[in-house]
C-alpha cells in the first residue's frame, strides 16, 4: 500500500516538473527524478488519499472517456447559466436538496464533488458521512433518491471503474 | 502561423464573453448562492479558453499553461465549496424564490439531538 502512494506521487511530481520544465535534456531529468523521490519518501510516509485508486489498463481508459464527459458537462453547464442570465425573466427555482453516495475513498469523494460543482446549476455546500448537500439552481425534486438519480449517477458510474 | 494566431484570437474573445456573461450574472442574481453559482462556472470555462487561445497563439508555452488550467480546475470548485458552506454557517439568508433547504433542517435536526443528550 506504501508503494502504491510512493508511485503515484512520484508519477504526478514528475509529470508536473516536465511540464514546468518542458524540456527532455537529461540534467533536467535526473534532477527532477531525485527531488521527487525525495519528497514523494518524505511526504507520503502515512498519506492515504492515493489508497482507493486501481492501477490498471481500464482505469487509464475511464480516465480519458471521464475527462470527455466532463468537459463536455462543463461547456454545457456555462450555456446553461448565461441562458439564465441573459433571459429577462431569470428562470431560477433554487434549493438546497440532499443526495447520496456510495463513493468511500477521500479521493473519489473529492473528484466527485468537484465535478458537481462544476457542472448544469448545482453547487456542493458540505458534506456528512455519505449524504452531501447541493445547492441547485433548478430544483427538479426534493426527493433523495430522485435527486441522487438526476445529479450524482452520471458522475458516480464512471469514478467507481477509477477508485475502489 | 497566421491562421493559428487568428484561431487563437477568437478563442480568446469567447473565454472573455464567457467571464463577461459570470460578471453579469453576479449583478442579475438574487442570492450569494446563485451568484457563486453563476462566478464558478463562467469564470473557469472563460479562463481555460482564454488559456487555450494563449496556447494557439504562441505554442512554445502550452506545457505551462496546461499545468494552469490543471490548476484551475482542481482549486476554483474548492473554493466556491467553502464560500458556500461559509456563508451557510454564518447565516446568510437564501433569497425568496428557495424551494427547499434540507441543509438547514439537517443542522437544525443535529443541534436538537445534541441538546436533548445535555438536558
Amino acid at each position: 500500500m506504501k508503494l502504491k502512494s510512493f508511485i503515484v506521487s512520484f508519477i504526478i511530481l514528475m509529470i508536473v516538473w516536465l511540464l514546468l520544465t518542458s524540456s527532455f535534456d537529461l540534467a533536467y531529468l535526473i534532477t527532477g527524478a531525485v527531488v521527487s523521490a525525495i519528497l514523494s519518501l518524505l511526504l507520503c510516509k502515512r498519506c492515504t488519499i492515493f489508497k482507493g485508486m486501481k492501477l490498471n489498463p481500464m482505469a487509464l481508459v475511464y480516465t480519458i472517456i471521464y475527462l470527455f464527459v466532463f468537459i463536455f458537462e462543463l461547456i454545457k453547464s456555462n450555456l446553461d447559466v448565461a441562458r439564465r442570465v441573459l433571459s429577462p425573466s431569470l428562470p431560477i427555482n433554487p434549493g438546497i436538496v440532499e443526495v447520496k453516495t456510495t463513493l468511500k475513498s477521500p479521493m473519489a469523494r473529492m473528484i466527485l464533488t468537484n465535478s458537481i460543482t462544476l457542472t448544469p446549476g448545482t453547487l456542493t455546500i458540505d458534506m456528512v458521512d455519505d449524504s452531501i448537500f447541493i445547492h441547485w439552481i433548478d430544483v427538479k425534486s426534493t426527493d433523495k433518491t430522485e435527486a441522487t438519480e438526476k445529479i450524482v449517477k452520471r458522475f458516480e458510474n464512471i469514478i467507481s471503474k477509477i477508485y475502489d | 502561423m497566421e491562421t493559428l494566431e487568428i484561431i487563437g484570437a477568437f478563442i480568446l474573445l469567447s473565454g472573455s464573453i464567457f467571464i463577461f456573461l459570470g460578471s453579469l450574472g453576479l449583478v442579475r442574481m438574487p442570492d450569494v448562492y446563485n451568484r457563486i453559482q453563476a462566478g464558478t462556472k463562467a469564470s473557469t470555462l472563460g479562463t481555460l479558453l482564454s488559456l487555450t487561445g494563449i496556447a494557439l497563439m504562441t505554442p512554445s508555452w502550452w506545457s505551462r499553461l496546461l499545468l494552469l488550467a490543471i490548476f484551475i480546475i482542481i482549486t476554483n470548485p474548492v473554493s466556491s465549496h467553502v464560500l458556500a458552506r461559509a456563508s451557510h454557517k454564518a447565516g446568510i439568508k437564501l433569497s425568496k424564490r428557495t424551494v427547499s433547504d434540507k441543509y438547514k433542517a439537517y443542522n437544525q435536526a443535529k443541534e436538537e439531538a445534541e441538546h436533548g443528550n445535555e438536558s
